[in-house]
């Protein structure tokens, strides 16, 4: 049982050191769902590949987020990720026009979300 | 009630369609025909699939949506709405620099002649199944400059990320909306702003959770770039 909780907190320190946090609330979540929630919601801005270069980046005055930057991505939790979806960009000091999607999406499709975006910049 | 308007509609209307009162059934199973195979006529997309696979908007709620009178002249000379058709998706491909919209996947709306337009806009605006969130609004169209206007569209309230409120300038992805008010019932706007997906479950517009007074103003603003764009013609 030790062992188990030493590998499981080496485990853990590993993905901080990398900057990636663990889920919290995530359960099981369905990166496959969460990737047609984001050919539905996100690519408009966020592109195609994920790289930020939507149709609708050109005509913005800020960027949007590139999903596939590894060193970006690792630099966010997944609560940052989470919170920025579901609250908005000004929720993590970004930018509003990332609105808040939490009147079209519940909390486990989010978890969806966040894990797509993993599998984006980091798979 | 929408079976009377429906008849009132028809009887003053059907000339030009070839119909008559009699055969008024006809003309709902004619723009089901014509109009169904892109545009849902009942009901909305039920999942995220079909949102996606959605090749134009529904037309189930028309008549609490358009302006009668903006239909009869839009469907005789159909411009595009939607820069990236109904949904982006299906519309976009990479390009060197981004993607972009692909042209070649928009579809062209056909032309009615003035009399079809007619009867098709009278049978389309008896399609009213949220009455009950147009009366659920109080909206008295008011004033805002236009400059502030702009500025809270835009900056404030980062509607400008899909949409255009200039021929020029914004989105691309959601409808323009530099003629919104002239399409559009005004109730319409509000209560779609306030929570699209009491219309649609899979609207890809986000609730952005706006007090009245905050989306009155979004719509004060549309009526003032509509009335400006509508003075220009």
């Amino acid at each position: 049982m030790k062992r188990i909780f030493a590998i499981t907190m080496m485990a853990a320190g590993t993905m901080m050191a990398a900057g990636l946090a663990l889920p919290t609330g995530a359960g099981a979540a369905d990166a496959q769902h969460g990737e047609q929630l984001y050919h539905n919601y996100c690519i408009q801005c966020h592109g195609l590949n994920g790289d930020g270069k939507g149709i609708n980046a050109s005509h913005l005055d800020v960027q949007p987020r590139n999903h596939t930057d590894r060193d970006e991505m690792s630099a966010r939790t997944d609560e940052d990720l989470f919170k920025a979806i579901k609250l908005g960009g000004q929720s993590v000091n970004k930018s509003i026009l990332m609105p808040n999607w939490d009147g079209n999406l519940s909390d486990d499709d989010i978890h969806d979300l966040v894990a797509h975006l993993r599998q984006l910049c980091c798979q | 009630m929408r079976n009377h308007r429906l008849a009132v509609a028809m009887c003053g209307l059907l000339a030009g369609f070839g119909l008559t009162a009699a055969n008024a059934a006809d003309v709902a199973d004619q723009v089901a025909s014509d109009c169904g195979a892109c545009h849902q006529l009942s009901g909305t997309a039920d999942s995220l699939q079909a949102r996606a696979e959605r090749k134009a908007p529904t037309l189930s709620y028309a008549g609490n949506k358009f302006q009668e009178a903006w239909l009869v002249s839009w469907l005789q000379s159909p411009g595009r709405i939607r820069p990236a058709g109904d949904f982006p998706l299906t519309h976009a491909k990479t390009g060197p620099d981004g993607d972009v919209i692909d042209e070649a996947a928009l579809i062209q709306h056909p032309s009615l002649s003035e009399a079809d337009a007619r009867t098709v806009a009278a049978y389309l605006m008896t399609l009213t199944p949220h009455s009950d969130l147009i009366a659920a609004e109080d909206y008295t169209p008011g004033k805002v400059p236009e400059r502030l206007g702009a500025m809270d569209f835009v900056k404030f309230k980062g509607c400008g990320a899909c949409h255009r409120d200039t021929p020029e300038y914004g989105g691309v992805s959601g409808p323009e909306l530099y003629t919104a008010w002239n399409r559009l019932q005004p109730e319409f706007i509000v209560s779609y702003t306030r929570n699209p997906t009491a219309w649609e479950p899979y609207s890809i517009m986000p609730n952005k959770h706006l007090q009245t007074p905050q989306i009155h103003k979004i719509a004060d603003y549309l009526k003032v770039i509509g009335e400006k764009g509508a003075a220009a013609k």
